[in-house]
């Protein structure tokens, strides 16, 4: 059948190479796709040397990264593609990979399965052996199946599969050379023939030969996976354009000249024929152990109970704050300690070298001091609450947390992600927006992204802490004293997760209607973390690079703060006049004037609102001995402190506006300013309304 | 006609059709509910909410608005 078309198709203009990847002449880029939750992202960091953060449930890695490697005098680009469970639905990542293999110019995709979920995993691999001319099946976590008892026979499958097959353990790196090896011999293969795994039944089979034969005739590059597409989607998939691949008002025509309906109908068969021969292969190459199997159930019967589950889940964020607050104690006390008394030094030299005393105070006073306040109050709780968090990721706690607490979401028709997302928020808000992908209906991830700065990121919790630290934890003994900024903390964040499913309720009922979207969350299985790995990227990539971001942001702050605390306009200095122009309508809300600007400095980085609402009482005041243990509290007494002004502060850090990071990610990520602004103007009004209330009912009841 | 909604805990059972629609029905075949799948129903989760089900070796978790479109035998 000739349909005319194949002139059209050569006079195609707009061409789509954004999944053309970048390549010299001897490299070879090979494509990583998967499940989610399979360890291909440390299948990747283990192949290319970089560390991207790895993390134990499904839809972490919400963009595809690139990364290299040399093998023998051969480079390779590695392309790591969203997790996906298959190429047809319609959610974004899914969307990704599909486009990716379908147009990308890759010579080898790589399929990362679970050795202890194979079944539902050779799906994706059946879908990728349709579209990828050359496809290596990577059985990885094969340690984690042993401890199953799950045995899988590798020779077996490779010989029914004819695609070469690997078991790995990329945590370990068992395996991983005989992968590197595989890869090396695939992309020298000269034979590109499509190895479709999956023959279906004959009525597909024959309809797919009828369409073949006029997409050849049209140049078309991936016939068999275009005629089962023609057959089972929508031509919606053919929307991207380019050379050697159907448009979509060709798909349109094909479609209508073959009279093709009923998709929907193909596509229930094709994916249960898949299903079933998966299902075939499991039973013929892997052996389980049911026993095994079920730990797994049997952890999860406590841990997602109707009664332990939610009891459990508060005690573990009470026992994480817990050590996060005892352990950075003593670190933050003995870097306080040494990065003062440098201060104490750094002066003298100032002083010896002659240095004019406006210029050192903007240096000592102002940047150093600020930024040593930055580093020993929120480096240490940083440092402790990463690697323990990765942990509770790690270990594969995080969708366990989405299903204790999904009802909520629900009532407050929102989506039962939602709570994962917000679990990435405590890190960083910014990667908490970046993390609502994962939320496929857009009105849910908007309602996701709107109120994401609810939960205190790591640049807002240490001031929680120090705050209450400072101002509650007052008692006679010090097993309370430990234990009461815990629970300040962990009652901020319950704080923070009633406001969160509140807005979402009303915005769901206002600028988002609708009703919750369908949700099917998987559980994904428990794993032994990773330890060394663990407190690498969290020290490393997450403090480090959180740490550095807001040191950046607090030199030049303490500077100008400085500045301005010391530059005379009459006789009051320009900070004063500033806080006092604030302080009457700051004071409605149980606040100050200077509280409210240090807020105001802190949109670029959290972090740097304590330190320099420090700065600013410091050169008002005439406090100077700073070494001691009530220091803090001292400060804040002496600027007209009450429980309130504490109580206040920390619940107008934990509602506030976002960062500057994070709203630049929302705009980023919504590609809407209104969306931007709302995000901006909903926890800001959520911020005062709240503290008007508590200021106002502290005034009545005191 | 029985739904997975209606199954018991404990109970293994057999789809015998996928009536959800659109986006939800593709991600249900995703899964691996396709007819002559078999799905054990493992817990039901806080508030007769979400039920836990082994779903080809996979724990996937559904709330009864969508173990209701799974019509079983």
């Amino acid at each position: 059948m000739d349909l005319g078309l194949t002139a059209q198709s050569s006079k195609l203009s707009s061409m789509t190479d954004v999944f053309d990847i970048e390549k010299q002449d001897n490299q070879y880029v090979v494509a990583l796709a998967g499940n989610p939750n399979t360890g291909k992202s440390t299948v990747f960091n283990y192949l290319t040397g970089l560390k991207q953060h790895t993390g134990n449930w499904p839809g972490k890695t919400v963009v595809s990264a690139r990364g290299e490697y040399s093998h023998n005098g051969k480079n390779y680009v590695m392309i790591d593609l969203p997790g996906s469970y298959s190429l047809f639905t319609s959610s974004k990542d899914e969307e990704v990979s599909r486009d990716f293999l379908n147009l990308g110019n890759y010579d080898l995709a790589v399929v990362v399965c679970d050795a202890t979920c194979l079944e539902r995993n050779l799906n994706l691999v059946f879908q990728v052996s349709e579209l990828a001319e050359k496809v290596i099946l990577c059985i990885n976590l094969i340690d984690e199946a042993k401890k199953k008892n799950i045995s899988i026979n590798k020779e077996g499958l490779e010989k029914e599969l004819n695609i070469p097959v690997v078991l790995t353990s990329a945590r370990s790196g068992k395996g991983m050379d005989e992968l590197k090896k595989n890869i090396e011999e695939e992309v020298a293969l000269v034979e590109n023939k499509h190895k479709s795994l999956v023959k279906y039944n004959d009525e597909i089979e024959e309809k797919v030969r009828e369409i073949t034969v006029c997409l050849d005739k049209m140049n078309i590059l991936n016939t068999r996976w275009t005629a089962l597409r023609l057959l089972d989607s929508s031509t919606e998939i053919f929307s991207l354009e380019k050379e050697g691949h159907l448009n979509k008002m060709q798909s349109e025509q094909i479609k209508s000249s073959f009279g093709l309906q009923n998709e929907n109908d193909v596509r229930e068969k094709i994916s249960e024929e898949n299903y079933d021969y998966a299902n075939l292969l499991k039973q013929k190459y892997v052996a389980e152990d049911i026993k095994k199997i079920n730990i797994d159930k049997k952890i999860d019967d406590i841990i997602t109970s109707r009664f332990f589950g939610m009891p459990i889940m508060l005690v573990m964020l009470g026992l994480v704050f817990w050590i996060t607050i005892q352990g950075a104690n003593i670190p933050s006390r003995i870097l306080s300690d040494i990065l003062f008394g440098f201060q104490f030094k750094l002066s003298q030299w100032f002083i010896d070298m002659g240095i004019p005393e406006f210029i050192r105070g903007i240096v000592i006073d102002g940047a150093y001091r600020t930024l040593a306040w930055v580093v020993s109050v929120m480096l240490p709780p940083m440092a402790i609450f990463f690697p323990l968090f990765t942990l509770l990721e790690d270990l594969g706690y995080l969708p366990r947390v989405a299903f204790n607490l999904d009802h909520y979401f629900k009532k407050s028709c929102a989506h039962g992600k939602q709570s994962l997302c917000m679990c990435m928020g405590l890190g960083c808000n910014a990667a908490g927006v970046v993390g609502c992908r994962i939320i496929d209906s857009p009105r849910e991830r908007l309602i996701a992204v709107l109120t994401n700065n609810f939960m205190p990121c790591n640049g807002r919790f240490p001031t929680l802490i120090a705050i209450s630290s400072a101002f509650f934890a007052v008692t006679a003994s010090s097993f309370l004293n430990g234990l009461i900024p815990a629970l300040f903390v962990t009652l901020m964040v319950l704080v923070g997760i009633w406001l969160t499913l509140m807005t979402s309720y009303i915005l769901s009922k206002t600028l988002l209607k609708g009703v919750p979207s369908t949700f099917t969350l998987e559980l994904t299985p428990y794993r032994m973390p990773q330890f060394g790995r663990i407190l690498y990227t969290s020290v490393i990539d997450r403090t480090v690079f959180v740490l550095s971001r807001a040191a950046v942001i607090a030199i030049p702050a303490g500077a100008v703060t400085w500045i301005l605390a010391n530059v005379y306009t009459g006789d009051l200095s320009l900070l004063v006049r500033a806080a006092s122009f604030l302080d009457q309508f700051a004071k409605i809300f149980g606040l100050d004037g200077i509280i409210l600007m240090a807020f105001m400095v802190g949109i670029p980085a959290n972090e740097i609102v304590l330190p320099v609402m420090l700065m600013a009482y410091l050169s008002t005041g005439t406090l100077t001995e700073y070494e001691s243990v009530g220091f803090l509290r001292d400060i804040l007494l002496q600027n007209g402190w009450t429980p309130l002004t504490a109580l206040n502060v920390m619940l107008f850090s934990l509602l506030h506006w976002p960062c500057s990071t994070t709203l630049w990610t929302i705009k980023k990520e919504t590609g809407s300013i209104k969306w931007t602004a709302a995000s901006l103007f909903i926890p800001t009004a959520a911020a005062f309304a709240v503290c008007f209330v508590t200021a106002s009912l502290y005034r009545l009841l005191f | 006609m029985k739904v997975l909604t209606d199954a018991n805990v404990g109970e293994t059972v057999k789809v015998k059709s996928n009536d959800a629609e659109e986006s939800l029905k593709e991600r249900l075949l995703a899964l691996g509910v396709t007819n002559g799948a078999h799905i054990e129903v493992l817990r039901k989760g806080p508030k007769n909410n979400l039920t836990v089900y082994r779903i080809r070796g996979a724990m996937i978790a559904l709330r009864k608005e969508e173990s209701g479109f799974i019509e079983i035998v």
